[in-house]
């Protein structure tokens, strides 16, 4: 928990006034929506959600930045509408959207969120509202998309909403045993499905490395999908935190091997519930609370996989040598590098893992991953991240000096700044 | 429902007209900033109210604002059966004993333009035979308390016009109902610490919604303030003297 000074207000252009940053629903597993110090103000962009025009026929939507994709999905879905990408929790901003350029599990066909994104309204360091898009202040477009909120704050959002057959998902679900068949598993299904993701059990060790559950899904056609729309889902609350010990090798063991063993039968195929197929998390409200008073952190990296699937292997070995143990693990090939400037991901694998934080193994852990990331060439995702080192950060980061050219130009002070940037540009505390 | 809604620009009043543009609601839009009740007006086109929603400048510290305002509401929806109340000031009591301009503008707008403007709103609504008042009060105007001395003086005295109405309209067809709101995490409250029992936006407007359409005369939310507010109007003096609540 950090205190610091919230602005909250429906009028976020005022709000933003005397901020140093702006924040949306602070789903960011790090540091990236926190102030740079306790004294300085964050605006809170949540009250400013209004929509602000629809074309039914091009689906074009404009809305103010604090909209959440919860909204955006209560409205738009039973319509026969869904954002072009989205990340796998609903309790998102379309200005956090943005910040992180989020990617789903379709990011093997439609890139990242800002590839759709056609224009933005900032409010910039020095007090300037202006517009920005692929051709007007195009550098400074491309700097806020995946710019982590450090280039100004982000007050409107126009991107196409998609059409959709059905409110309904058609799913696939296939038990896998191994890291060799996940990696074949998901280049495969890439070809035929336009949203995929695996699950693996992140304890597995040897010849079980890698093993868990792929999924593939697709939206439903009208004539395969319940006329209803779907209800809404019962949502539940983690009551308590619970104790550290919830969390032992044992009980993460079982968890995982639960969780394989749910899916007894090889193969499963139906409808599924959107909630379900893109947000599994958001059925349990706090569910961060599990993890007890000491918290967890994320960790994902895209490596890139021209020798095959030995990155991959690489990656998990290590973690596990180095002591790690994950809870949810999650590996989905990325298609191609998007426009955003600081955008995280680039052609090859990604593995995200949540873990509790321990408070001497943990920022070990992350050394010992980042160097291994670094020497297979690739990258962190910001939004995840609390214990990268600025020197690995910028190790991985060859694109950081054009990025910080585009914000020194817009923002000579530097007033708009978070705890991350802090501690990893090199931002004034 | 064809319901005019001053105020619902922001917190309680915009997840109120939410509600009603989801179920298809006529929806005409008054405030004092006009620019951004467009804005608000866009939303609830794309939500569902239908289009258009059109809007008019209306102050309640200009109180030649509300004819106008009404009249253009009765033109453009050709009539309409509800009106809501959501406009208002809010300031704390420590800022509202240092300024005495802001203590003025607060129990104007808060007592005196409210109902002057719910008597405008009242004739019209009576002359097509009846319809909807619902007008926020609040929970601070149920007994005097340290933190909301002035405040609550305005919304305890407008919460007595509103029953006085009911007792007095009911027959011929005006439904008032009284929305007393605890606290309820909104902009308007933003930066001040959060009680046990504060509600959302949504959830209040959830029961104000099913307020307006059985025409119940009052209603507390969250509804836990009910509880609440009994056993503080039940305390004596020299309790309340003592606590800061």
């Amino acid at each position: 928990m950090v205190d610091g000074l919230v602005l909250k207000s429906e009028n976020l252009p005022a709000a933003a006034e005397r901020a140093t940053l702006s924040r949306g629903l602070g789903r960011s597993y790090g540091d990236s929506s926190l102030p740079a110090g306790a004294d300085l103000p964050v605006a809170d962009a949540t009250l400013a959600d209004r929509l602000l025009g629809f074309d039914p026929a091009s689906g074009m939507l404009r809305a103010e930045a604090g909209a959440s994709l919860f909204e955006l999905n209560r409205v738009f879905l039973r319509r026969g509408w869904f954002v072009p990408v989205s990340p796998g929790t609903q309790f998102v901003t379309l200005g956090g959207m943005t910040a992180s350029d989020v990617h789903g599990k379709n990011h093997h066909v439609d890139g990242c969120f800002g590839e759709h994104v056609r224009g933005l309204k900032l409010r910039l360091a020095d007090g300037r509202i202006v517009e920005c898009s692929d051709t007007c202040e195009p550098e400074l477009f491309r700097a806020t998309i995946g710019g982590m909120g450090l280039t100004g704050h982000v007050l409107e959002v126009e991107f196409p909403m998609r059409p959709i057959p059905s409110p309904w998902i058609w799913g696939e679900s296939r038990r896998i045993e191994d890291l060799d068949l996940m990696v074949a598993g998901l280049k495969e299904a890439a070809r035929e499905w336009p949203m995929t993701v695996g699950w693996i059990d992140c304890l597995a060790r040897g010849a079980k490395l890698g093993r868990g559950i792929l999924m593939k899904g697709r939206w439903a056609r009208p004539d395969e999908a319940p006329e209803k729309p779907p209800p809404r889902k019962r949502r539940f609350r983690v009551p308590i935190q619970f104790p550290g010990i919830a969390l032992c090798k044992p009980n993460m063991k079982a968890f995982n091997l639960a969780y394989y063993w749910k899916h007894i039968q090889r193969v499963r195929r139906g409808i599924l519930h959107p909630d379900a197929f893109f947000y599994p998390l958001d059925a349990l409200d706090d569910w961060n609370l599990i993890y007890g008073r000491r918290g967890f952190t994320q960790y994902q990296c895209v490596l890139p996989h021209a020798d095959g699937n030995g990155p991959a292997r690489r990656f998990l070995e290590r973690f596990v040598s180095a002591g790690g143990m994950g809870f949810l693990c999650v590996i989905k090939d990325f298609g191609a590098e998007g426009k955003g400037m600081l955008s995280f991901p680039r052609p090859g694998m990604s593995i995200a893992m949540d873990f509790p934080i321990h408070p001497t193994k943990t920022p070990t852990l992350v050394d010992r991953l980042n160097e291994l990331v670094i020497a297979e060439g690739g990258r962190i995702y910001l939004t995840k991240d609390t214990f990268t080192r600025p020197e690995h950060f910028r190790a991985m980061e060859p694109r950081l000096e054009a990025f910080n050219a585009v914000r020194r130009r817009w923002d000579p002070e530097v007033r708009i700044r978070s705890a991350q940037s802090v501690r990893l540009l090199g931002d004034p505390a | 429902m064809k319901a005019v809604l001053f105020g619902a620009s922001k917190g309680m009043g915009r997840a109120l007209a939410r509600l009603m543009a989801a179920r298809g609601d006529r929806l005409f839009l008054i405030g004092r900033a006009t620019d951004d009740l467009e804005r608000s007006a866009r939303d609830l086109e794309i939500r569902g109210a239908p289009a258009p929603v059109k809007t008019a400048y209306c102050d309640l510290l200009a109180p030649e604002s509300f004819a106008p305002a009404l009249d253009q509401a009765e033109r453009e929806l050709q009539g309409f059966d509800t009106v809501v109340v959501t406009a208002g000031l809010f300031a704390t009591q420590e800022e509202l004993e240092n300024d005495p301009q802001l203590a003025a503008r607060v129990l104007a707008a808060d007592f005196t333009g409210t109902v002057l403007f719910c008597e405008e709103a009242r004739k019209r609504l009576l002359a097509v035979g009846g319809g909807t008042l619902c007008v926020f009060s609040s929970v601070a105007g149920e007994r005097g308390r340290k933190p909301v001395i002035l405040y609550g003086a305005a919304k305890a005295g407008l919460s007595q016009y509103l029953e006085g109405l009911d007792h007095k309209f009911r027959a011929r067809g005006l439904r008032t109902v009284c929305v007393k709101p605890g606290f309820v995490k909104t902009g308007m409250t933003a930066g001040l610490k959060p009680p046990p029992f504060a509600g959302q936006p949504e959830a209040v407007a959830r029961r104000v919604l099913r307020a307006i359409d059985r025409g119940r005369p009052e209603v507390y939310t969250p509804a836990a303030w009910r509880g609440v507010m009994c056993i503080i109007r039940n305390l004596p003096r020299f309790i309340m003297r003592k606590i800061e609540f």
